[in-house]
């Protein structure tokens, strides 16, 4: 790879309380401005292998280097200052259920870059804008909000700061494939108009094919496969065969 | 694995589970008195949520006065009922006012206002910090640059510190005026006399040293909720199970406390 990784994981290892190993020595890396969709079955690891990279959780071993940085070695100061440049859209949106949906797209705003709550909302609903939702909806609770839209609301407040690395997890499970194609369009239309990186997990093939540049295949905590979406037809890697023709036989188990 | 246990002689067994639950207490003890550190260091340094601390305030304390109000009435007036009895037995009916406002104010004031808070308070603290726990919410809070310690925990663990001496206050007060009540009415006292021998007798250090006591059952009730909630795993079973953790938790460290506390202050 000619250019300079913005993210990578070298060597890294993760298991909880003596179990099996999760990540078992897992190499990755994504170039700067591109999008990387991790995909794999069910309990692979694939929400893990994103939270070590955004320092919610600590590797046992191996590094997590952003701009060339291990953030395992950054201290207090520097991992805020870290934070500040991720934008997360979580699994189930993960919303602030006791906050309306301004307050939630203006969280950063409000409680770590001390912006006064007027402009951080003027910010948020420019933000709900950009992901295609009326000012109307700013001052509605979460709870209110059907699965959709509160992908969409989580979706703004991973982008409402311009931040340089987004990760989505699963942001089209539980969608309609109409709504699921609008928040794919979303996705690709934040990434590009941003410039940043991003990283993506999802089940959803035809989503990887849409949001991602590069693929990467996680299994027994290993990254077994990469390549782009195209290849992702021609290759005759096992582990991909299986997982793109959806058979229960071949060297992959369901855990089920 | 399994068979090694199996092939540990039974006699053994309950060594077994002695050291089990021994190591587990110990561990548990360690997280929670580590939880309890970062969580009064989020309470003495910057940044601050006023807006979280005032929401605090309302919920925990506002909220809590009907329940406290009403355990305090019925309490007092029942123990002055007992202790009129008991007094009786050996003719001195005429102390009643005086054991009464005791009783309410060193022990029973702090103590019903805190379990009250236990089973209000502190199971709701769990059961929101845990659902967030479980829906990614604090994982979203920390990637929003914020740090929960700060935004959830420690206006909770203030709040409860504070609030709960002046529903304890308020306790003491009705306490001692369901006592009165059944004086009064029931068992023929003079009003005025029951007044009076509550003022002259009642010491500052009675009232205050169950304040003290009930600042510490609340900072016990929010750290109890709080510590549950957050370490709540397994989506809504572990939620369920935080918040009878909680619960249980806190009623034990109030009456454990509240046995040293007494030791403390009686000696003094
Ligand atoms: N905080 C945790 N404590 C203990 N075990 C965990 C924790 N987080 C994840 N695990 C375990 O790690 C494994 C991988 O979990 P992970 O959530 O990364 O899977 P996933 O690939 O994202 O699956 P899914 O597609 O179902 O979301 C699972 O076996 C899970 O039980
Ligand atoms: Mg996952």
């Amino acid at each position: 790879m000619t250019d300079i990784a913005k993210l990578e994981w070298r060597s890294v290892r993760k298991r909880f309380d003596g179990g099996a190993p999760v990540l078992d020595g897992l190499d990755l890396s994504v170039a700067a401005g591109r999008s990387l969709v991790i995909i794999g079955g069910s309990g692979q690891g694939k929400s893990v292998t994103i939270k070590v990279a955004m320092g919610l959780m600590q590797a046992d071993a191996g590094q997590v280097l952003v701009d060339g940085q291990n953030i395992n070695a950054l201290g207090g100061k520097a991992r805020r200052e870290l934070f500040s440049r991720i934008g997360v859209l979580f699994q189930g949106a993960a919303l602030f259920d006791s906050l309306s949906v301004w307050e939630n797209v203006a969280f950063r705003l409000i409680n770590a870059d001390g912006v006064s709550r007027k402009d951080a909302k003027e910010r948020a609903i420019e933000a709900l804008g950009r992901v295609r939702l009326g000012a109307g909806v700013a001052d509605s609770y979460p709870s209110s909000l059907s699965g959709g839209m509160q992908k969409r609301v989580g979706l703004a407040r991973a982008v409402v700061t311009n931040p340089e690395i987004l990760f989505f997890d699963e942001p089209t499970t539980g969608l309609d494939p109409i709504t699921s194609a609008a928040i794919n369009e979303l996705i690709v239309d934040q990434v590009r108009g941003l410039g940043c990186t991003a990283v993506s997990i999802t089940h959803d093939l035809a989503s990887a094919r849409t949001i991602g540049d590069q693929i990467a295949m996680l299994h027994d905590g290993k990254i077994v496969w990469t390549g782009s979406p195209a290849e992702l037809d021609l290759t005759d890697n096992p582990y991909v065969r299986q997982f793109v023709d959806g058979r229960s036989l071949g060297p992959m188990t369901s855990a089920v | 694995m399994t068979a090694g246990v199996a092939a540990l002689p039974a006699v053994f067994k309950p060594f077994r589970v002695i050291g089990h639950s021994t190591l587990a207490a110990l561990r548990m003890v360690g997280s929670v008195g580590v939880f309890a550190l970062r969580g009064l260091i989020s309470v003495f340094t910057l940044p601050w949520f006023p807006q979280q601390f005032l929401r605090q305030l309302v919920a925990i304390g506002f909220f809590s006065l009907p329940v406290v109000g009403l355990t305090a009435i019925f309490t007092g007036a029942a123990l002055g009922l007992n202790i009129y009895t008991g007094g009786g037995r050996f003719n001195a009916e005429q102390v009643m006012p005086q054991i009464v406002a005791l009783g309410i104010t060193r022990e029973l004031g702090p103590v019903l206002a805190a379990l009250m808070l236990a089973g209000r308070v502190s199971a709701a603290i769990a059961a929101e910090i845990g659902a967030m726990r479980a829906t990614e919410q604090i994982d979203a809070m920390r990637t929003l640059s914020t740090d929960p310690f700060r935004y959830l925990v420690a206006p909770r663990l203030l709040a409860a510190t504070l609030v709960l001496p002046l529903l304890t206050l308020v306790a003491d007060i009705i306490g001692v005026a369901g006592g009165w009540l059944v004086a009064v009415r029931i068992l023929d006292f003079n009003s005025t006399v029951y007044i009076r021998n509550t003022a002259n007798f009642l010491q500052l250090w009675d009232v205050g040293s169950g304040l003290i006591k009930a600042a510490v059952f609340g900072f016990i009730v929010a750290l109890m909720g709080c510590y549950h909630g957050y370490s709540a795993n397994g989506g809504a079973r572990g939620v369920g199970r935080a918040t009878t953790h909680a619960v249980v938790s806190s009623a034990i460290l109030i009456f454990a406390s509240d046995y040293f506390l007494t030791t403390l202050f009686t000696r003094a």
